[in-house]
C-alpha cells in the first residue's frame, strides 16, 4: 500500500536530522500561520504564486535561491566542522552515513538550486526589460518552470525528515550508485527531484531562447543587444543544449535502478565510464550555462559605474559565443585519470586551455572598461573588482588542472576543491550578488541599504579567502576530498582557518538577510523615483521601478548599443510618445502550481515505490495540462485609461525632456 | 529615435533586416520556440544512441543483435511510419484547405499507420522478452529496448496527442491556437520519422554486420 | 563615497603564504621518485608562467579602480572610449601566447607522464596487482606470490608496474609522493608506473569516494633498499596466511577500518580472476591451486 515507506523513514534516532526538521517544521508552521492570520493568501496566490509576469517570476527563483542558500551553506558548515575536529583518532561528530549526505547535498543544492535558480532569476527579470519587450515569450510556461524547479527542492528537502539523501557525491557515480552499492532510496531522490526540475530548467532555457533571438523591441538588432543579453542567450543555447543528455543519463541510471537494466552496472556488460563521459558532457556546459550570465552582469555593472561604454562589445560578443561552443569540448578534463591515453588526455587538455583564452579576452575588456572612466565605488562595483581579482587566480589553477600531469596529482583533491569553488563564489556568487544589488531598485522601487551591501561584500570576499587558500594548502599535502577524517594531524590548523572562513561567509549570508530587512523598513529613504538610480545605459532603466505589468507603454525604436545612454543624452532627438493603444498581457495561471503539486506526488510515489500514487501524480498532472489545452482566453487587455494614468505618475525621463 | 506602435514583425517595411523589425508574431514564436524543443529531444536521443554505440556488443553471454532482429519486420514497420509522415502532410493540407472531414480522414490514417507501427514494436519486444531476451539481459539489450522503446514511447505520446488535437478541431474549430498546435504536432511527427531512420540504420541495419 | 583600501589584504596574504610554505612537507610538493619530480616541474613552471599575467592584471585591477574613481580630479575621463583595435590585438595576443606555450607543454607532457608508459631503467621492473575493495586495498606481488593488505613494501630505485583494477566500485590509487594517480574500475585494468629514488615511508590513500569506508584506504607505503627488500619478502614468505579463492571472498565482504596485513602465500590468476568476474571469483574452475 504504502510500497517501501515504513515509520523507519523518519530520523527518530538521529539527533541532527531530527532537530533540523523540527526547527524546519516549527519555521514553516510559522510563516504559514502568519500568512493566514494576516490574510496575504488572496494577494499571494493572485500576485505571485499563480503569476505569469516574468519580473514576479524572477524575484521568486531568486528568493528560491536565497531560501536555498541558507540550506547549503549549513551544509557547508557542517562540513568545516567536521574536518577541523577529525584529525588524528578523533572520530568528529557526523559519522560517515550522515558526513556522505552532507557533502553530497551541499553539491547538489548549491549548483541546482542556489547558481541555476538564482542566475534564471535575474535572466528571466532582466531580459525582456533590456530588450525592450513586454514579456518571455512564453509566459505561462514560465511559471511551469519555476513550479517544477520548486518541486524538485521540496523534494530534495523532503528527504531530511523522510528518508535519506544519496551518499554518492553531486554527481552519483555508478557503479556506487547502482542498486548494489546504494540500496536505498537516497540516489532515487536525487534522480527524481534533478528529473523533475531539470525538466523545468530545460523549458526556461527554450522559452528564454526564443525570446532572446525572436522578441526584442524594433530596431534591435544583434549588435545593439546589450551584452547581458548575449551571455544569457549563450547560456541559454547551453541549457537546450547541454539538459538533454542530464536528462538521459539520469533515465538510464533509473533504468538501471528500477528495472534492473545494465547501462552502469558492474555485470551484465554495464560500462560506468560511459555514465562519467556522459554525466560530464552536460556538468562541463553545466558550469558555463552558471558563469556565462555572470559576466553579463559583471559587464553591465562595469560600464554603468564607470560612465563608459562597455570596451570591446564585438570582441565580447564573439568572446562569449566562443566559449559556448568550446564548453562542449572540454568534458574529459573532469576525468583524465581514468586512463583514456595520452592522446586523449593532451587533446582534452589543450581544448580546455583554449577556453581561457576568450576568458581572458573579457578580463582585459572589463579592465579596460574601468580605463578612462569615472568609477562609482557602489556595492555592485565591490563585487566586480573583488570577481577581476579572485577569479583569474581561479582560472589560473583551472588551466594548471587541464595539464594532465598536473592533474594526476590533483585530481579530487582539497586543491580541486579550492580551485572550483574559487571560480563559482567568485564568479558566480559574487555575480549574482552583484546582480542582486544592481537590479533591485528596479524590482522594488528602493534601493538596498548601502553600507550593509559592502559589509556582505566583504565577509564574503575575506572568508572566501580563509576558507579555501587552505584548501590549495592541503590539495598540495595530499589531502583528498569527500573524506569524513584524516591521519595527518598537522593538516588539522588550515582545516580550523577554513572553518573560521566559513564562518565569516555565513555571516555575510546573515547579513544579506539583516540588509533585505533594514532595506525594507527604511524604504523610504533610498526610494528609486525616477526608474533610473544608477544612471544606468539599457532600457529597463527607461520605466518606472517597478515597472508596470506590460513594461513599456510603447516599445521603444532602437538605432545603436546602449539605446537608452543614447536617448538621455540626445533628448531633442526623442520624437513625442505615438498613441497609447490597450494592452495584451498574460493572465495569470495556475497551471504550474498544479503541475508541480502533481509531480511532487509522484516524484514521491516513484521513490518509495507506491506505484499506485505515482499513477494519481501522472494522471493528475496530464488532466491539468488537458484543461489548460482547452482554455482559450489566456491574455487580457490593459485600458489605456490604465496605461495612461501610469505614465502620467511615473513619465520616463526621455519623454519628459 | 521614435517610438512606435506595436507592429506585427512582418508588416514592418521591406529593406529592414528581420533582426530589426521587432518581436516576431505569435505563430513565428511558437513555431521557433517547438524547433528548439524538437533539438532537445534529438539531443536525448543522441545520448541514447551513443549508450547504444558503446554497449551494442556487450551481449553477456546473451543473444546478439544480429541473432535477434528480423528485417521484415522492420522493414514493414519503417513503411508503415514513413507513410504516416506522408498521410500528416496530407493531413496538414487539409488544415490549409480548412477542411474538418479531410483532416479527419488523414488523421485517421496517420493514426492507423502509427497504431500498426506500434503494434509491430510491441510485437518485437514481446517475442523478444519470452525468449529470455528482455533488456535486463545485458547492457546491449538494456540499450536496444531503450533507444527503441524511447522512441516508440514519443510515438506513442504523438497519438495521443492527435487524437487530442481532433477533439480541439471538433470543438474549437480551425483557430489559430489550434492551426499553430497541429504545426507542432506535424514538426514534431516528421521528426520521430528521421529519429527512426536513425534507429533503423545503426540498430536494425548495423546489425546485419555483426 | 571615499573607496577603502581593503586592509585585511595584507593578512590574507600573509595567511595564504604561509598555507603555501607549509604545503611543502609530505605532499605533491615534496616528490621522492622521477614521475612526482617531473609533475613538480610541471606544477611551478606552469604557475611561474601564468603569474606572469595574472599579477599584473590583479595589480592593474586595483590600480584602475582606484585611480580612475570618480573623485579623482587627477584621472583622466574618457567617457566615449569603447574600442582600440591595437589594444584588441594584445588581449587576444597574449592570452593565446600563453595558452600557445601551454599546449605544447601539455603535449609532450602528457605522452611523457602517461601512466601506463614504462619507466626507463636497467632495473626489472616489480610487478604489483592492486585491487580496490570495499574498504581496503589488496596487493598481490605475482612474481613474488605475496599478498599485502592496506601496506605496500617496494624497493627504491626500481620500476614498480602497477596493474589494477577494483572488486567493487570506482576507487582511485595515490601515494601523492610517488606521483600519478589511477582509476580502478571493475572488469577492466588500468596500469601505472611509478618509481621511489629514496627509502622512506609516503602516505597512500584512494583518490576517488567509495562509500562509507572511504576515509580509511589508507596505506603506508615503505621503499626500501633492494637488500631489505629481498629480507622482507623471505619474512613474509614465513607468513602462514593464505590468499586463496575462500579467503579472498572473505576478505572482499564489506569492512571499514582494516589493519595491515600480510598473506605469506596467493592463488595464482587470482588477481585475473578478479577482473574478468567483475569483483567476485568463481569459486569453482579457473583459478589453480596453489
Amino acid at each position: 500500500m504504502f510500497g517501501r515507506l515504513t515509520w523507519d523513514a523518519i530520523p527518530l534516532n538521529e539527533p541532527i536530522p531530527l532537530a533540523t526538521v523540527c526547527v524546519l517544521i516549527i519555521g514553516i508552521v510559522g510563516i504559514l500561520s502568519l500568512v493566514t492570520w494576516k490574510g496575504w493568501w488572496p494577494y499571494l496566490w493572485r500576485e505571485w504564486i499563480t503569476s505569469t509576469d516574468h519580473k514576479r517570476i524572477g524575484v521568486m527563483y531568486v528568493i528560491l535561491a536565497l531560501v536555498m542558500l541558507l540550506r547549503g551553506f549549513s551544509d557547508a558548515i557542517m562540513m568545516r566542522a567536521q574536518l577541523a575536529l577529525a584529525a588524528g583518532h578523533a572520530a568528529g561528530f557526523l559519522p560517515p552515513e550522515h558526513y556522505n549526505q552532507i557533502f553530497s547535498a551541499h553539491g547538489t543544492i548549491m549548483i541546482f538550486f542556489v547558481g541555476m535558480t538564482f542566475v534564471v532569476g535575474l535572466m528571466n527579470f532582466v531580459l525582456p526589460l533590456q530588450l525592450g519587450v513586454r514579456d518571455v515569450a512564453f509566459p505561462v510556461l514560465n511559471s511551469v518552470s519555476f513550479w517544477l524547479t520548486a518541486s524538485g527542492v521540496l523534494l530534495v528537502n523532503v528527504s531530511l525528515g523522510v528518508g535519506e539523501f544519496a551518499r554518492t557525491g553531486w554527481l552519483a557515480y555508478p557503479p556506487l550508485s547502482e542498486l548494489a552499492y546504494s540500496p536505498g532510496v537516497g540516489v532515487d531522490y536525487y534522480l527524481w527531484s534533478l528529473q523533475i526540475s531539470g525538466l523545468g530548467t530545460l523549458l526556461s532555457g527554450i522559452n528564454l531562447t526564443t525570446t532572446i533571438l525572436k522578441l526584442r523591441a524594433p530596431g534591435m538588432g544583434y549588435g545593439r543587444m546589450p551584452v547581458f543579453c548575449w551571455t544569457a542567450l549563450a547560456s541559454n543555447l547551453l541549457i537546450v543544449a547541454a539538459f538533454p543528455i542530464l536528462t538521459a543519463t539520469f533515465a538510464m541510471l533509473l533504468l538501471d535502478r528500477y528495472l534492473g537494466f545494465h547501462f552502469f552496472t558492474n555485470d551484465g556488460g554495464g560500462n560506468p565510464m560511459m555514465y562519467v563521459n556522459l554525466i560530464w558532457g552536460w556538468g562541463h556546459p553545466e558550469v558555463y550555462i552558471l558563469i556565462l550570465p555572470a559576466f553579463g552582469v559583471f559587464s553591465e555593472v562595469i560600464a554603468t559605474f564607470s560612465g563608459k561604454p562597455l570596451f570591446g562589445y564585438r570582441s565580447m560578443v564573439m568572446a562569449t559565443m566562443a566559449i559556448c561552443v568550446l564548453s562542449f569540448m572540454v568534458w574529459l578534463h573532469h576525468f583524465f585519470t581514468m586512463g583514456a591515453g595520452a592522446n586523449v588526455n593532451a587533446f582534452f587538455g589543450v581544448a580546455t586551455m583554449i577556453i581561457a583564452v576568450p576568458t581572458g579576452v573579457k578580463i582585459f575588456n572589463w579592465l579596460f572598461t574601468l580605463y578612462g572612466g569615472s568609477i562609482r565605488f557602489t556595492t555592485p562595483v565591490y563585487w566586480a573588482i573583488g570577481f577581476m581579482v579572485t577569479f583569474v587566480i581561479g582560472g589560473m589553477t583551472g588551466v594548471l588542472m587541464a595539464i594532465p600531469p598536473a592533474d594526476f596529482v590533483l585530481h579530487n583533491s582539497l586543491f580541486l576543491i579550492a580551485h572550483f569553488h574559487n571560480v563559482i563564489i567568485g564568479g558566480v556568487i559574487f555575480g549574482v550578488m552583484a546582480g542582486y544589488t544592481y537590479w533591485f531598485p528596479k524590482a522594488f522601487g528602493f534601493k538596498l541599504h548601502e553600507g550593509l551591501g559592502k559589509a556582505v561584500f566583504w565577509c564574503w570576499f575575506v572568508g572566501f579567502y580563509l576558507a579555501f587558500m587552505p584548501l590549495y594548502a592541503l590539495g598540495l599535502m595530499g589531502a583528498t576530498r569527500r573524506m569524513q577524517h584524516y591521519a595527518d594531524p598537522t593538516w588539522q590548523p588550515l582545516m580550523k582557518v577554513a572553518l573560521g572562513g566559513a564562518v565569516i561567509i555565513f555571516i555575510g549570508i546573515l547579513l544579506t538577510i539583516v540588509q533585505l530587512v533594514v532595506s525594507i523598513r527604511t524604504r523610504d529613504r533610498r526610494r528609486d523615483l525616477t526608474g533610473d538610480p544608477w544612471n544606468g545605459r539599457t532600457l529597463e532603466w527607461s520605466i518606472s521601478s517597478p515597472p508596470p505589468v506590460w513594461n513599456f507603454a510603447l516599445l521603444p525604436t532602437i538605432s545603436g548599443a546602449d539605446a537608452y545612454w543614447n536617448a538621455k543624452r540626445h533628448p531633442g532627438k526623442f520624437a513625442h510618445a505615438a498613441a497609447l493603444i490597450p494592452l495584451e498581457v498574460p493572465k495569470r495561471s495556475a497551471l504550474g502550481f498544479f503541475i508541480a503539486f502533481f509531480m511532487v506526488i509522484l516524484g514521491f510515489a516513484l521513490i518509495w515505490h507506491i506505484w499506485w500514487l505515482a499513477i494519481v501524480g501522472l494522471l493528475g498532472a496530464f488532466t491539468v495540462t488537458l484543461r489548460q489545452a482547452w482554455k482559450t482566453d489566456l491574455e487580457e487587455f490593459v485600458s489605456v485609461a490604465t496605461i495612461a494614468e501610469h505614465e502620467r505618475r511615473h513619465p520616463s525621463q526621455v519623454a519628459r525632456a | 529615435m521614435n517610438t512606435t506602435v506595436d507592429v506585427a514583425s512582418e508588416e514592418m517595411p521591406e529593406g529592414i533586416p528581420l533582426s530589426e523589425r521587432g518581436p516576431a508574431s505569435t505563430r513565428v514564436v511558437a513555431a521557433f520556440g517547438f524547433w528548439l524543443f524538437l533539438l532537445s529531444d534529438i539531443i536525448v536521443f543522441s545520448a541514447l544512441f551513443a549508450a547504444y554505440a558503446v554497449l551494442n556488443g556487450e551481449t553477456n553471454g546473451g543473444p546478439s543483435a544480429s541473432e535477434l532482429f528480423d528485417k521484415r519486420h522492420v522493414l514493414f514497420e519503417t513503411g508503415c511510419l514513413l507513410a504516416s509522415s506522408f498521410t500528416c502532410g496530407m493531413m496538414m493540407i487539409a488544415i490549409e484547405e480548412r477542411s474538418k472531414a479531410s483532416t479527419y480522414f488523414w488523421a485517421l490514417v496517420t493514426a492507423a499507420l502509427g497504431v500498426v507501427f506500434l503494434y509491430l514494436e510491441v510485437s518485437e519486444f514481446g517475442g523478444m522478452l519470452s525468449a529470455g531476451a528482455g533488456p535486463s539481459r545485458s547492457a546491449f539489450l538494456s540499450s536496444f529496448f531503450t533507444l527503441v522503446g524511447t522512441h516508440g514511447a514519443h510515438v506513442t505520446a504523438g497519438l495521443a496527442w492527435l487524437l487530442i488535437m481532433m477533439a480541439q478541431i471538433g470543438t474549437m474549430g480551425f483557430r489559430p491556437m489550434v492551426i499553430r498546435r497541429m504545426v507542432c504536432f506535424s514538426l514534431f511527427w516528421h521528426a520521430l520519422d528521421i529519429v527512426w531512420i536513425g534507429v533503423f540504420t545503426v540498430v536494425y541495419l548495423g546489425a546485419a554486420h555483426t | 563615497m571615499k573607496p577603502t583600501r581593503p586592509p585585511y589584504l595584507g593578512l590574507v596574504g600573509a595567511l595564504t603564504l604561509c598555507s603555501l610554505l607549509v604545503g611543502c612537507a609530505h605532499g605533491v610538493l615534496d616528490p621522492k621518485g622521477p614521475i612526482g619530480a617531473d609533475e613538480k616541474v610541471i606544477l611551478f613552471d606552469a604557475t611561474a608562467i601564468m603569474l606572469v599575467v595574472v599579477v599584473p592584471v590583479i595589480i592593474c585591477t586595483l590600480a584602475f579602480a582606484w585611480w580612475f574613481r570618480s573623485h579623482n580630479a587627477r584621472a583622466l575621463r574618457l567617457p566615449d572610449w569603447e574600442y582600440s583595435g591595437r589594444i584588441e590585438l594584445v588581449t587576444w595576443s597574449i592570452p593565446a601566447m600563453i595558452v600557445l606555450f601551454l599546449a605544447g607543454m601539455t603535449w609532450i607532457s602528457t605522452h611523457d607522464l602517461d601512466p601506463p608508459k614504462a619507466l626507463q631503467s636497467e632495473v626489472k621492473p616489480l610487478q604489483i596487482e592492486v585491487v580496490s575493495l570495499d574498504w581496503k586495498w589488496l596487493f598481490i606481488y605475482p612474481g613474488e606470490q605475496v599478498a599485502l593488505v592496506n601496506q605496500l613494501v617496494i624497493p627504491i630505485n626500481t620500476p614498480i608496474h602497477f596493474k589494477l583494477t577494483s572488486a567493487t566500485v570506482m576507487n582511485s590509487f595515490f601515494v601523492p609522493q610517488l606521483g600519478s594517480q589511477i582509476y580502478t574500475m571493475a572488469g577492466m585494468t588500468t596500469q601505472l608506473n611509478l618509481l621511489a629514488s629514496e627509502s622512506g615511508t609516503f602516505a597512500g590513500l584512494s583518490a576517488q569516494f567509495s562509500g562509507d569506508g572511504f576515509s580509511d584506504m589508507r596505506f603506508d607505503v615503505r621503499a626500501v633498499p633492494e637488500e631489505e627488500f629481498k629480507a622482507w619478502l623471505t619474512s613474509a614468505h614465513a607468513n602462514t596466511e593464505q590468499l586463496d579463492i575462500s579467503r579472498y571472498l572473505q576478505l572482499a565482504a564489506p569492512s571499514q577500518h582494516v589493519e595491515p596485513a600480510i598473506f605469506g602465500q596467493v592463488s595464482t590468476g587470482l588477481f585475473d580472476d578478479i577482473v574478468h568476474n567483475h569483483g567476485s571469483p568463481v569459486i569453482s574452475g579457473r583459478a589453480s591451486s596453489l
